[in-house]
């Protein structure tokens, strides 16, 4: 795995921080730097105070067969092979973490079920630090369900590997109380011709910050990135991408979604990739789709895209934000549906278009019923049916827009 | 037996400009059993008819009334208006992502009865309708509108235009960009709604292509946002030979 660092040039660029175990190498944020400016550093509730603690969260887990876990120590988890965190949160999380957990799906296993993990929390005394490895073995097959629920204040530093040929889905679930604090680090390493399809549901917790780094062993892999949230009055949530194409021929896709409701509900989306210049013949798209449904509500998206080759197959991003398109509404009330159903019958397709992805039905009916939920709080008196002069309309939910 | 009556309808929309005046008085009478084809030029303000006799949100009604069996339909909401009896079949159908062409009609078709349809014959009834129009059942599962193309867009409008059966039905340039087959498909479709005798039909369009095969009761030259003349089908013969243009013509005057 070294070898592909050291085979790899240094970009002078700020969607790349050099990853590291050493705190020094992540300064203390004031709040103000590029990849801290949208979190709220306050409602943090002093986890960049880095205090010592030993409090965990309750794991409860149905393992298939031949998937397992164990637990490292701290330092033989660096030793893995894996990215090092790539900001002070995460750094925070490894040093911290008493030990760490590691799951394993070992090579050509094909698991039959998925891994389920619950973690839950009930305390918001003391910080837990967490430290977990995920490694799928060459040409393996795995489906991975992490369920994050309760209270807590939750810092955890994810590195995952996926092994040459192997496929993995892993699918991460945020529906704390909403008193949480949860910041989260996910770094993919996909093998040479491995397909990972990553997925975040965040829908409870006061603030929830998650980065997902992902970069390539080897030529052909592939990463699909998914998110759907749903922010509440005075939630914060945001997902973080950062995609590095390392190697040629690599691929990915980033697709998050997001609703947003009550006031000062924030929720951030930034989408980071860089195309090195090795990396020709790569393809990349990311788009983040956010649908306002009330005043007071506030959405920030951000792709960036930077590209030291040309010699690549395709390249682009898209970002749309704005109210219930007028035109939907029109069509479904056309046909007799009364509006509040139409704008519940938009909510659903607008999130149904990733959740079905999933592949896990059972887990899909209870996030649509989830979903469904917060959007039975909306305040309906405070939706405007047409778009602010000046936000773009008739484009949610498809790229470009083209429903004029 | 039902009647549809449009009366002094005037409507506007806003431009850069300001208000535009698009229909400037239309007057007609659709009753129950009757093929009304609308045919004009392009821009003379068809397809405002159609989506303010709907509701669209986009056209300010400023004058005159539609009335369906006495009753104002201007002052209901467009789901309201849509369970009183009236379907829009638009020229371009609006594509909902991730809401599946089962639920969009079983919640439709919900609404319009009042009652959800009994499921033992409903997906009976759906594959049926979708193979009508020559859509392969497999469309049920698929996103309302996303991906499909032009016909099959129109072929939809369709076979939603059986399934809910409303009393009257606006066909909004349903004919335009369909290739011959198409065409065949669509119209045999609308002539199965009207074959049941007590359903009305205003036909929207810019061609009297359509009219080989949708026999129209009346036809009515429709320019510059009222009609200028009206009268049988000899009417649409003589717009095939002749055009528009005496009519445009006329109004400029």
């Amino acid at each position: 795995m070294t070898v592909i660092e050291n085979a790899l040039e240094h970009v002078e660029s700020h969607l790349h921080p050099e990853p590291s175990y050493e705190l020094e190498a992540h300064p203390v944020p004031n709040g103000l730097e590029e990849i801290w400016r949208f979190t709220p550093l306050k409602r943090l509730r002093g986890l960049l105070d880095g205090e010592a603690s030993d409090a965990t969260l309750t794991w409860e887990q149905e393992l298939p067969e031949a998937a397992t876990l164990t637990t490292l120590s701290a330092d033989d988890a660096r030793d893995l092979a894996v990215n090092a965190p790539f900001d002070r949160l995460a750094a925070l999380a490894a040093a911290q973490a008493p030990s760490a957990v590691v799951l394993d799906v070992p090579a050509n296993a094909e698991l039959d079920e998925p891994v389920r993990l619950t973690l839950s929390g009930d305390s918001l005394e003391h910080p837990v630090w967490g430290h977990v490895v995920v490694r799928v073995g060459a040409n393996a097959r795995a489906k991975i369900v992490v369920e994050h629920t309760g209270s807590a204040v939750y810092d955890a530093f994810v590195p995952v590997v996926v092994g040459d040929g192997a496929h993995l889905d892993l699918v991460t679930i945020n529906d704390w109380e909403d008193d949480a604090v949860h910041a989260a680090q996910y770094n993919l390493r996909v093998g040479r011709d491995a397909t990972v399809r990553f997925f975040e549901i965040s829908l409870g917790g006061d603030l929830v910050r998650t980065t997902a780094n992902v970069d390539y062993a080897g030529p052909g892999g592939s990463a699909e990135l998914y998110g759907v949230y749903f922010a509440d009055a005075g939630q914060h949530i945001e997902h973080r991408q950062f995609v590095d194409h390392t190697a040629p021929r690599t691929s990915s896709n980033v697709l998050y979604k997001g609703a947003l409701q009550g006031q000062d509900a924030h929720t951030v989306w930034i989408g980071n990739v860089l195309i090195r210049k090795v990396a020709e013949g790569i393809e990349t798209f990311e788009q983040n789709d956010n649908l306002v449904l009330t005043d007071g509500a506030k959405a920030d998206s951000v792709p960036n895209l930077e590209i030291e080759t040309g010699e690549i197959a395709g390249a682009g991003h898209a970002s749309t934000t704005g109210r219930f398109d007028d035109n939907h509404l029109f069509y479904l009330q056309s046909r007799g549906i009364e509006e509040g159903e139409a704008r519940r019958l938009v909510v659903h397709g607008f999130f149904n278009d990733i959740i079905r992805r999933i592949g896990v039905p059972e887990l899909q009916e209870r996030l649509v019923t989830a979903i469904e939920d917060e959007l039975a709080e909306a305040d309906f008196s405070a939706i405007h049916g047409r778009p602010e002069p000046g936000t773009p309309a008739g484009s949610i939910g498809a790229a470009g827009g083209s429903d004029a | 037996m039902s009647k549809l009556e449009i009366k002094n309808l005037h409507v506007s929309v806003n431009t850069e400009d300001g208000e535009k005046e698009i229909l400037r008085g239309v007057d007609l009478t659709v009753n129950s059993g009757e093929v009304h084809a609308i045919m004009g030029p392009n821009g003379s303000g068809k397809s405002t008819l159609a989506y303010s006799i709907a509701g669209h949100p986009k056209y300010t009604v400023t004058d005159g009334e539609v009335l369906l069996d006495g009753e104002n339909i201007l002052e209901l909401s467009v789901d309201e208006r849509a369970r009183a009896g009236l379907f829009l079949a638009m020229q371009y159908p609006v594509e909902v992502p991730g809401v599946s062409v089962a639920n969009f009609l079983r919640t439709a078709k919900t609404a319009i009865d009042g009652e959800a349809p009994k499921l033992r014959t409903w997906v009976k009834d759906v594959n049926a309708a979708l193979e009508r129009v020559t859509l392969d059942p497999s469309f049920a599962q698929r996103s309302v509108n996303e991906g499909f193309s032009g016909g099959e867009k129109k072929r939809h409008e369709i076979a939603q235009l059986e399934l809910l059966n409303p009393k009257f039905a606006v066909l909004d340039e349903t004919d335009s960009g369909l290739d011959i087959d198409a065409l065949r498909v669509v119209s045999e479709g609308v002539n199965r709604y009207t074959e049941q005798r007590d359903r009305g039909v205003l036909l929207i369009t810019h061609y009297t292509r359509i009219l080989q095969y949708i026999k129209p009761d009346f036809v009515h030259v429709f320019v510059a946002g009222r009609l200028a003349e009206s009268g049988g089908r000899e009417l649409a013969d003589q717009l095939e030979a002749q055009g528009y243009d005496k009519y445009v013509k006329a109004a400029a005057v």
